[in-house]
């Protein structure tokens, strides 16, 4: 089967669907796919947390200082152009998804702002209760079945994308219940497919976050950015076990009702690892990188709680308070035996959102001409480290920018769509056999244990190369020719697809952070353990005849390309 | 502790089997889980959807658990007999997934 559109836009969270919409009323035709159901895949829907934007609503805000706070949250790495487009163009999304109805909560007539770390006042908005991610998917979708032109398309999982004579043309893609193979002409490709986090063995996102835009993005000849920046949440929920709600769901918790973070001594441990360019609101001391640093320094020296972790705990908190902010929670809480007036739960690092991704300049356009990408796909905004509620405001930032260029850039381009450049795809996939009896499910619980121990949030050189020797043994494992069974649905050949978009992003993340030798926002090495201003420069990386190379850039050089 | 998962499998238009799978498990785990370490350990043929794994986001993983309509993610594993089979209203494609996409997101392959 083969298909046409102007815009073809590969995955539907809220970067995906905000760069249809735009690609959509800028006149373009528009193709939306995602590999599992259109809005409810990916990360957008599981995030229960806060999103930033300076509304000034519940005091005076500007987006400099927004500005300001995440590029220091950003070590130095931020690509300032990206950075500043985030902070100017949020509040303008956020009062577009108000409009919609998305619900941010209310504090009498304001829109209600609370204070995240790293932010100089409060800024951060959300749908009560918990209930952020949902709330906009939900919206987003709304508006989605409100415009019936842009066609969508779930289950539909992108293969790669088709580039003839130096410009993406369009993709290969399997459609997951029939089999079938379906060709995608577009005249430009937008990338939303998110982050990697699914490369780690505890993870906060689903099953579909294992870095597929990135391994397209390089095989159609685009150079990546930051790939050794990956961000551990540093409290994600450890046990006991809790279903049903999202891993991160305590942060919220801390925002409104502090909650303390107690190593195995029950001895608040926080203030020892401070240090001066954090910036503190009184309940909640540290960012991300750091707060992940502490926890892991305290269960290294002993002092960790059972399950290999910090213990938080809200037994100081007047229960009722907690009843009162959290009530429907603290029943599913109940629900999964957690009582939080007489229990501490066990919290520890879990691998939550990726900072690096494809390159772009500031009209989304990757190094490949056709090329877009937007969201947590992209590398730069954030540098070596996310401010918390970031990553929504991105999301809608990005999308609706990508959506507008690609949608302009396509109006002036005749289709260059090429059977011959599709067909080392096809190919590809018509060689696919039952394979070799491996169990690529258990060969994928492999890369994610192998990247948790060896190219987790501190790293090392030994632990590093042992990393890449390993990969490379599990790429020759996996081979190039596709495992499936034939049946429809088939789990075997998804796999097999993911194992290969994986290994690739997992190799691309552990040979630059294997390359960065100090310490940084989310990269740490035990081995180097400060950060070091010769390495105030971005990693880039490139695939070039299967291997990987690794070029270097000054944050903020122009980088439009010719 | 240990459960048992029969489970109906098949493709539409193939005459429904059920096969039982033994699962080791811990309290608290759900048959998600469950599911999943039959792939990794038993059968990795075994098709069922789910996307966001545990947080009940997605609302992928619907399908009949002892003649009930659940979610895989959030309903416990016991130990006994627990069966699954793909839920009865919907479209089948092969084993618990369904075609649960609304119409307009859906590939129609004849177009």
């Amino acid at each position: 089967m083969h298909l046409q559109a102007d815009v073809l836009i590969i995955g539907a969270g809220a970067a995906g669907i905000y760069a249809a919409l735009e690609a959509n009323r800028a006149g373009a035709s528009v193709l939306l796919v995602d590999r599992s159901l259109i809005g409810r895949s990916g990360a957008t829907v599981m995030a229960q947390m806060t999103v930033a934007a300076a509304l000034g609503e519940r005091e005076p805000d500007d987006p400099s200082f927004h500005l300001s706070d995440t590029l220091a949250a950003g070590r130095g790495l931020c690509d300032e152009a990206l950075s500043a487009m985030v902070c100017e163009e949020g509040p303008g999304r956020i009062r577009q998804m108000d409009e919609w109805k998305v619900g941010w909560a209310r504090d009498g007539e304001h829109i209600a702002q609370v204070h995240a770390p790293g932010h100089d006042r409060p800024r951060c908005v959300y749908v009560e209760v918990l209930a952020t991610g949902p709330a906009v998917s939900r919206t987003l979708r709304t508006q989605l079945k409100r415009t019936p032109e842009i066609r969508t398309i779930g289950d539909l999982v992108v293969v790669d994308i088709v580039v003839a004579d130096g410009r993406a043309c369009g993709a290969v893609a399997v459609h997951m219940a029939s089999g079938e193979i379906v060709t995608l002409e577009a005249k430009t490709v937008i990338v939303a497919t998110g982050g990697l986090t699914r490369l780690y063995r505890r993870n906060s996102a689903s099953s579909n976050m294992g870095g597929d835009g990135y391994a397209l993005a390089l095989r159609a000849g685009a150079r990546l950015v930051d790939m050794e920046f990956v961000q551990f949440f540093p409290i994600g929920h450890l046990a006991p076990r809790l279903v049903g709600m999202d891993p991160i769901m305590w942060d919220p918790f801390r925002y409104k009702l502090g909650g303390r973070l107690l190593n195995a001594e029950m001895r608040e441990f926080e203030n020892d690892y401070r240090n001066a360019d954090t910036r503190s609101d009184g309940k909640y001391l540290l960012t991300r990188d750091l707060a992940t640093y502490a926890i892991t320094q305290e269960v290294a020296a002993g002092r960790g709680s059972p399950a290999g972790g910090a213990y938080l705990s809200f037994q100081h908190i007047d229960p009722d308070l907690i009843r009162k902010t959290f009530g429907p929670i603290v029943e599913r809480l109940e629900a999964n035996g957690i009582d939080l007036e007489h229990q501490t739960i066990e919290v520890a690092p879990i691998a939550h959102y990726h900072m690096g991704g494809v390159r772009v300049n500031t009209r989304m356009e990757t190094d490949v001409e056709g090329l877009y990408a937007c969201g947590e796909a992209i590398g730069g905004s954030n540098g070596a480290n996310r401010l918390s509620g970031n990553a929504i405001t991105e999301a809608f930032v990005f999308g609706a920018r990508a959506g507008q260029y690609a949608a302009a850039r396509a109006a002036k381009l005749n289709t260059a769509w090429s059977d011959e450049a599709a067909r080392p795809i096809l190919d590809m996939m018509r060689s696919a056999s039952p394979g070799s009896g491996r169990n690529l499910a258990e060969t994928l619980a492999q890369l994610q244990s192998l990247m948790a121990d060896k190219v987790g949030p501190f790293r090392n050189e030994a632990d590093l190369q042992a990393a890449l020797g390993s990969l490379a043994g599990l790429s020759e494992d996996v081979g190039e020719r596709p495992q499936a069974t034939g049946q429809p649905f088939d789990p075997v050949l998804l796999d097999w697809l993911d194992l290969r978009n994986m290994l690739l992003v997992a190799r691309s993340v552990t040979t630059a952070a294997a390359s960065r030798k100090e310490s940084r926002g989310a990269h740490q090495r035990d081995d180097f353990l400060s950060m070091d201003d010769n390495w105030a420069i971005n990693q880039t990386i490139a695939l070039r005849e299967g291997k990987l190379h690794l070029g270097q850039q000054v944050p903020n050089d122009k980088k439009v390309p010719a | 502790m240990k459960g048992v998962l029969e489970i109906q499998r098949g493709a539409l238009g193939e005459e429904p089997a059920v096969e039982r799978f033994e699962v080791e498990f811990e309290s608290g785990q759900t048959i998600l889980d469950g599911l999943r370490f039959i792939r990794r350990d038993q059968d990795e043929t075994l098709a069922f959807r789910f996307s966001c794994i545990n947080a009940n986001a997605c609302k992928e993983c619907m399908m009949l658990v002892d003649g009930k309509t659940a979610y895989a993610c959030t309903e416990r594993l016991k130990e006994g007999v627990t069966k699954l089979a793909p839920l009865p209203k919907k479209l089948l494609v092969r084993d618990l997934v369904t075609e649960i996409a609304p119409p307009d997101e859906r590939l129609e392959l004849d177009s």
